[in-house]
């Protein structure tokens, strides 16, 4: 437990937020890798994952994206990916992009599929178009399983940053790597709180953007159906099963 | 290719400390979510306090999850056991709210029916809930394990010996092989483990062969299909 109070002494030196490898610049350093690579990432998942879930083409490769994204160890991905491309800003943004696309491309895709058909027959037989039925009926009903995908992406994007410091990749995770190295554990906790700082009040800013800005489904939208067991799975369970079929 | 015969036995080491390090938590994660998520599925307060502080553990990353554990508990930094305890604690976050959805998913007609015969409590919980949602729980245990597999590896950047050890050692020598020996070696083990937990839930729950199918869709967390770290 001490250790915890040297680590935060650590955070609250000022010494330690001044120069090339402050605080405040690994701090910077991790945002511009996030948000870079989720920019990407969704420029990438978010158009493939509207096609997919709309079309119903595809879907092997969504569903496949994100049990593969489950099971790849994210060291070994980092590790070859790193090698192959070289150290520094670039491939960095690049790996981060590759572990941001499953979970963004299996929210969208879930969130698009979990439309009830019937809605979407409804929305077209009003005569809308069907880029019209994606952005005014499927967009806004499938919008919070979307948005939990981007959160989803943001925290892997963020957890992976950390990792990639290993691979002399600059961030928070320099703090971790550096004090594990050098036995300087003071800093490497420094480095762990703010690793958890961050990651947790990101994840809460999203939420409460979730919570009043995201548009969420009643439970009455999507038709009920029976399992064979003859119970009632509740709407919003049916639609999160959507990514699990095929495992 | 070479390579992979004459090191055969740091491969075979790494793979059985992976096996370890991996089942521990799995299997300890299930264990502890049951009581849990029974109680998350009986009482609403239950339900959204467990839920949060499993979300909340949950977003932590790995790294730095295996770094405070020992600070918190005072063990050796390079023990693995902080690596366990990291992974069960995920494993719980994400199993809670699958056990939670699966014994919800128990028909209340059923339940009412089990009590009206006579069944206590217990007797229904271990006869009727329990057996009921078990695809389910198959459903969200086999996700638990894939994603504790694949995180086992993190921890060989603390020291913390597994397959994870090729990645970090791979990278040092900046040999490719290496690094994909150990990516290939913990798929095979994650796909080990998914296919003996389906045998398992074939094993204990023969009434369902022909309706796993179905009902293995309905998994608990959104956020536990869409995998981060």
């Amino acid at each position: 437990m001490n250790l915890f109070i040297e680590g935060f002494g650590w955070i609250f030196d000022p010494k330690h937020w001044v120069g090339g490898s402050s605080i405040a610049v690994r701090l910077g350093e991790h945002f511009q890798y996030t948000g870079v690579s989720l920019f990407f990432a969704a420029l990438i998942a978010v158009p493939l994952g509207l096609f997919i879930g709309h079309t119903g083409k595809g879907r092997g490769i969504a569903i496949a994206a994100s049990n593969v994204a489950r099971a790849l160890p994210t060291l070994g991905l980092l590790a070859v990916l790193i090698l192959s491309l070289g150290i520094g800003l670039l491939p960095a943004a690049i790996v981060l992009v590759i572990l941001g696309i499953p979970p963004l491309l299996a929210g969208v895709y879930a969130g698009i599929e979990s439309v009830d058909p019937q809605t979407v027959d409804a929305a077209r037989a009003m005569g809308m178009t069907e880029l019209q039925i994606l952005r005014k009926v499927e967009v806004p009903l499938g919008a919070s399983l979307i948005f939990g995908g981007f959160r989803a992406a943001t925290l892997q994007v963020i957890a992976s940053a950390v990792v990639a410091a290993y691979f002399s990749l600059g961030g928070l995770g320099r703090f971790l790597v550096d004090g594990l190295a050098q036995n300087n554990y003071p800093e490497m906790v420094a480095g762990a709180i703010l690793v958890i700082v961050v990651a947790l009040a990101v994840d809460g800013i999203l939420a409460i953007i979730q919570r009043f800005v995201v548009p969420t489904v009643s439970s009455g939208t999507r038709s009920t159906k029976r399992t064979a067991r003859g119970g009632a799975i509740p709407p919003v369970a049916q639609s999160r099963t959507l990514i699990k079929e095929g495992q | 290719m070479e390579w992979v015969w004459t090191n055969f036995g740091l491969i075979w080491g790494l793979t059985l400390s992976q096996v370890w390090l991996s089942a521990l938590p799995i299997v300890i994660g299930f264990v502890v979510s049951i009581p849990l998520g029974y109680l998350a599925s009986r009482s609403r307060v239950a339900r959204s306090i467990l839920l949060s502080v499993g979300g909340i553990l949950y977003t932590i990353p790995s790294l730095a999850l295996f770094i405070v554990i020992p600070v918190v508990i005072g063990t050796s930094l390079l023990d693995p056991i902080n690596v366990i305890i990291a992974l069960t604690i995920y494993a719980v976050a994400i199993m809670v709210r699958s056990s939670a959805d699966a014994f919800a998913s128990v028909p209340g007609s059923v339940q009412d029916s089990a009590t009206a015969v006579g069944f206590s409590r217990a007797q229904r919980f271990f006869a009727v809930d329990f057996p009921l949602s078990g695809p389910v729980l198959l459903a969200g245990i086999r996700v638990v394990s894939v994603s504790t597999v694949s995180l086992v590896s993190v921890g060989s950047v603390i020291g913390v010996s597994s397959l994870g050890f090729l990645f970090t050692d791979g990278f040092q020598r900046r040999f490719y092989t290496e690094i994909w020996a150990g990516i290939v070696g913990t798929l095979v083990v994650a796909a080990v483990f998914d296919i003996a937990l389906v045998l398992i839930g074939r094993a204990l729950m023969p009434w369902n062969r022909r309706a796993t199918p179905n009902l293995a869709r309905i998994v608990g967390s959104k956020r536990s299909l869409v995998l981060r770290k």
